[in-house]
């Protein structure tokens, strides 16, 4: 009987977590222009309506975004978790938690004071200052990522390296970054959704050069658009949801652990 | 001069010296063993000659170079490490290939040397074996390779057999000892087994609080400890307090209390003891003989081991029962005898 109780609790639970997103990819197949049941037929002419220039002009916005944010956190992450994990410093902690506060500053907080911020110091509005913006997201996302595959990182690993005749900088690459691999594509999947999905930073910050979520916003006021809204939004859930799987697979793959002793 | 030599070197981390004032010399082909409980500072300065540690004063030379300023990947020396460091996503042939890099060799002469070391070590045909599919000692040899395929001037060794079951490490000791031989290469082994220290090195150097205590060749080590601490560490010993009273050619007599007055052997005498010193006079337990004439006692445990017993005597006025190793009589009661030529005379350190 409490099995059966629990069972019902947990499909409550995982519809209501759910059920939500389906409403999406099911409305975007619909044949109607208004979102509301009953369903009146199948039709692709939503998606077929995505094939429109300032929407890719978004998408290409939202991509450079990604991309640039994605390569810069993960490398301001390596830096970071290197320091964090192979040497006793001073501080250590205060910084981690410094560098974890911009997660726990609301979203809107922070894209109004990076505005202000932009504006006084004379940056344009643009797609560099969105990526600034995202690194102070998508740092500590990294960071987290990263830290936790260096902790399982023999550190006598990158000494025999360099008593086997290597310099640093060889050791970084034939030692340290094959093995930080899995961590540093988990990283760059992980930053980058991130960067894609993210809202009100960009809103704020993007000027007339709109990312895809942006894009989006400004569409919902045409009621007509909203059905292809839908459409795009299935497509990007669906991305979305391959790209953190395979992060998480890849996060996962922990470092071998050496055997030690017979 | 020798082909090791270390002068001076003192190292700390902020706190008291780990490595303080440490002189030694090391001879070219010795296997030499650095021995010393843990936390003694032996593996900082096996870290200091590998170049992982930076003196904080002193020289390090090798072959006549100064090593102070050579970072580790310059420096002639290679490295067993005690975790082996196995790359975790190399195979065996690659991780012994490592260090071979820099010195472009055709693939063919690569494969070569790598399968040569691979012979050595007695891992033929394993090259293609995964770092994650080797047992703990084919991990060892791995490490072993790794380091020795670059042929360095010294090979330093942090308790390579640690981590190694012990009949894993008493055949793994013998093929060390043979792979040194055959390949000529300095060893320095850094070890806290005092079996290991003994049974595979040419020269000895018993390591505590930072210092270098003795220096020596292994027998002379277990038979003429030169204080306290060296004898305590190598083997089981007793002590018994005792003044010297003087000192000729013939020998050092000394008031051994409860052992009455006994005259040994000036070569058994550490250096630096002096008429009316307070010493401490040691004998190992298979030194003590059991005899009619001499010292009274009363057995309170005993261990049979086979070809010999291993016992201890309570005897009166001396707290600590006597470890006597031979075979014990038959009752309780039992004579010890104290052969004077096999005593040795350690400062009493106080």
């Amino acid at each position: 009987m409490k099995n059966r109780t629990l069972l019902i609790y947990a499909c409550f639970y995982l519809a209501f977590l759910y059920l939500p997103v389906l409403v999406l990819p099911l409305f975007s197949f619909n044949n109607s222009a208004f979102i509301a049941f009953p369903l009146n037929g199948f039709t692709t002419r939503w998606y077929a309506a995505l094939a429109d220039s300032a929407l890719q002009n978004a998408l290409v916005n939202s991509l450079k975004v990604g991309i640039a944010t994605a390569l810069l956190s993960t490398l301001l992450g390596l830096l970071a978790a290197k320091a964090v994990t192979h040497y006793r410093l001073k501080g250590r902690n205060a910084a981690l938690g410094l560098i974890s506060l911009p997660l726990f500053i609301p979203d809107i907080v922070l894209g109004i004071s990076l505005l202000l911020l932009v504006g006084t110091i004379g940056l344009p509005l643009s797609l560099a200052a969105v990526v600034l913006g995202h690194l102070l997201i998508c740092v500590p996302f990294s960071l987290a990522v990263l830290i936790a595959r260096f902790e399982g990182f023999d550190c006598n690993l990158e000494e025999a390296s360099a008593d086997l005749g290597e310099d640093g900088w060889m050791t970084f690459w034939r030692v340290t970054f094959p093995l930080m691999l899995p961590g540093i594509v988990a990283s760059l999947l992980l930053t980058f959704i991130t960067s894609f999905d993210e809202f009100l930073v960009a809103y704020f910050l993007s000027g007339t050069q709109a990312t895809l979520p942006v894009y989006i916003w400004s569409q919902l006021r045409f009621p007509a658009r909203l059905p292809m809204v839908l459409a795009l939004g299935t497509i990007i859930l669906a991305v979305s949801v391959v790209l953190v799987v395979l992060a998480e697979k890849l996060r996962n793959q922990g470092v071998k652990k050496p055997m030690v002793g017979a | 001069m020798s082909f090791l030599a270390v002068s001076k070197v003192s190292k700390s981390f902020g706190g008291p010296p780990i490595v303080d004032a440490v002189d030694l010399s090391v001879e070219r082909g010795a296997f030499f063993a650095l021995l010393g409980p843990s936390g003694c500072g032996k593996t900082t300065l096996l870290r200091m000659i590998a170049g992982f540690e930076t003196p904080d004063s002193g020289t390090i030379t090798i072959d006549g170079q100064v090593m102070n300023a050579v970072p580790p990947n310059l420096r002639p020396t290679n490295m067993v490490f005690q975790s082996y460091a196995i790359f975790p996503h190399l195979n065996v042939f690659d991780n012994i290939a490592y260090g071979l890099r820099k010195l472009r060799l055709p693939g063919d002469e690569l494969r070569r040397r790598v399968e040569a070391m691979l012979a050595t070590v007695r891992l033929e045909g394993l090259g293609g074996r995964g770092a994650d599919q080797l047992s703990g000692g084919q991990r060892q040899r791995v490490a072993l390779a790794r380091a020795l395929v670059r042929e360095p001037k010294v090979l330093l060794l942090d308790e390579p057999l640690g981590a190694l079951d012990k009949r894993l490490r008493e055949t793994m000791q013998i093929e060390l000892r043979a792979i040194q031989r055959k390949v000529g290469i300095t060893f320095l082994l850094v070890t806290h087994d005092q079996e290991e220290a003994l049974s595979l090195s040419d020269r000895v150097a018993v390591m505590s609080g930072g210092k270098i205590l003795q220096v020596a060749f292994p027998r002379e080590l277990y038979e003429r400890p030169n204080c306290r601490e060296v004898a305590d560490f190598i083997g089981e010993i007793n002590f018994f307090h005792a003044t010297v009273k003087e000192m000729t050619d013939g020998g050092v007599t000394v008031n051994a209390g409860l052992l009455g007055i006994v005259t040994l052997p000036s070569a058994n005498v550490a250096p630096g003891i002096a008429p009316g010193d307070h010493i401490l006079l040691a004998i190992r337990p298979e030194h003590i003989r059991v005899g009619s004439q001499g010292v009274a006692g009363e057995i309170v445990t005993a261990t049979f081991l086979g070809e010999r017993s291993h016992f201890h005597v309570k005897i009166a006025g001396r707290t600590e029962p006597v470890a006597v190793s031979g075979q014990p009589p038959s009752g309780n009661a039992v004579t010890l005898v104290f052969p004077p030529e096999k005593l040795i005379a350690v400062p009493a350190g106080d």
